[in-house]
């Protein structure tokens, strides 16, 4: 599946990070942690059900300039797929 | 490689033994901690500092039935407010919906409601509890609740029929996650494994039923299936391997690698109320005992699987050929693999319809006190 542009992605119930004062971040669900870093805490963080989907995109592209903006697209689309399937996101 | 060892993922907080359900398949040990003995507030919330700045960071809340101890929202937030994430693995007796409240007020990040079936008069005789009507009551009030829901089904001969029905009652409750979790043979469900085991028909059109409903249901809910590993060819790869991932306290507070481990014999357990949980889970010999490959016999020392299923279960190999070191005899590469196909064998020598019996043992309660 791969996630609609104008979608606005919210973390699922019972899926939360942990404190900011707390390292390494994690994403915490039922009987799972995700290890966040670079950009998938950059991701992470904007699922906050305001952000659509193309403002997580070109947000990480300003962030990641250097990179190729199809690829960073790409991965961002991925990885949001990701974790739809491992039931840790809504899309509103 | 004891000393600094990666710290647990989770802490398993069995919070007492009591419990209003009495089910034939109880994980609970035999001996049970008595009433009198269980840790106060306090201690556990100690533990959870502790726990915490060991590197844990969830913390599963269990029993018995946690719901009978009156401090439980108070245990919720001393958990969240040391960082940790907080699941609550329950019946859902006895519960109000304003307790429920309470409890997410408190700061439960995640409650796993537990089921016997699909079907109330089989599911009350697998408890022996008329417990299946209020489990449908605590559903209707999480509906109005933002905090993650697993429903816990466990399957075994006499409900694996149901597996179509379960799935339905799982898909209109808003769960967003479904364990269809065989029964493992241990403590109760060892004394009723004849009536429990199922048969290899049973299994075969389950796995089926699953596949299916797990292709339909992605990305809405997360089912997760535990099989019966008398079936399996390779053993599970118990608690993820012992004293890896998880540290299991006991209502009297004994640290335990899993919650059988107590039935192994000559293992001493150290208890949270004169030591340190860092210095449990690093240094004390029961959570080195079996942590790593060097204890590994043969087939499992030079096998290719043994870091994937760490030489299986301990706690079965000990009931099922009295070495707690022996290779999981579930496993199809194990010595003793034939004691486990004699089983098997038998619970297929007549089909899982024939068994109607009632004749359960079902888990009492724990006793009051130690005396």
């Amino acid at each position: 599946m791969t996630p609609e542009q104008h979608r606005k992605p919210r973390l699922a119930p019972g899926c939360r990070m942990n404190d900011k004062s707390q390292q390494p971040r994690v994403l915490l669900m039922p009987e799972k942690a995700l290890r966040l870093n670079g950009p998938s805490l950059e991701i992470v963080e904007r699922c906050d059900g305001k952000h659509t989907v193309q403002q997580i995109i070109v947000q990480l592209q300003k962030l990641y300039s250097k990179g190729d903006p199809q690829k960073v697209e790409d991965d961002i689309l991925g990885y949001l797929a990701l974790l739809h399937e491992q039931r840790a996101l809504d899309f509103e | 490689m004891n000393a600094g060892a990666a710290p647990p993922l989770a802490l398993v907080a069995e919070l007492t033994h009591r419990c209003p359900l009495h089910c034939v398949y109880c994980s609970n040990p035999l001996q049970m901690s008595p009433r009198d003995a269980e840790l106060p507030p306090e201690i556990w919330m100690r533990v959870f500092r502790e726990a915490a700045a060991l590197g844990v960071l969830q913390t599963d809340f269990t029993g018995g039935e946690p719901l009978a101890r009156p401090d439980l929202a108070e245990l919720i937030r001393a958990a969240r407010d040391a960082g940790l994430y907080v699941s609550l693995i329950t019946s859902g007796l006895p519960l109000e919906e304003k307790r429920l409240e309470e409890l997410v007020r408190a700061g439960l990040d995640h409650l796993q409601l537990s089921f016997q079936g699909a079907r109330e008069e089989s599911a009350n005789e697998f408890s022996g509890a008329r417990a299946h009507a209020q489990k449908l009551r605590v559903l209707k009030w999480l509906r109005g609740q933002r905090i993650g829901l697993t429903l816990n089904f466990v399957l075994h001969r006499r409900n694996l029929d149901q597996l179509e029905e379960m799935i339905a009652l799982g898909e209109a409750s808003g769960a967003g996650r479904i364990e269809f979790a065989h029964v493992q043979y241990y403590g109760w469900a060892f004394a009723n494994r004849e009536r429990l085991l199922p048969t290899r028909e049973q299994l075969d059109r389950s796995l089926a039923v699953l596949k299916e409903a797990e292709a339909r249901l992605l990305g809405k809910i997360r089912l997760v299936h535990v099989v019966p590993d008398y079936y399996a060819k390779y053993p599970k790869a118990c608690m993820g391997g012992w004293g890896r991932k998880i540290l299991l306290v006991t209502p009297s507070g004994d640290a335990l690698p899993c919650h059988a481990a107590q039935l192994l014999p000559v293992m001493r357990f150290e208890n949270v109320r004169d030591r340190n949980l860092r210095e449990i889970w690093e240094s004390s010999e029961a959570f080195r005992k079996f942590r790593g490959e060097e204890w590994m016999p043969e087939p499992c020392r030079s096998c290719e699987r043994r870091a994937q299923d760490f030489g299986g279960c301990r706690c079965q190999a000990f009931l099922l050929t009295g070495e707690a070191a022996a290779t999981d005899p579930v496993c199809s590469l194990s010595p003793q693999r034939p004691r486990v196909d004699a089983i098997v064998a038998a619970a297929n020598a007549a089909p899982a319809a024939a068994c109607t019996t009632t004749d359960w043992l079902y888990r009492p309660n724990p006793p009051s006190n130690s005396a």
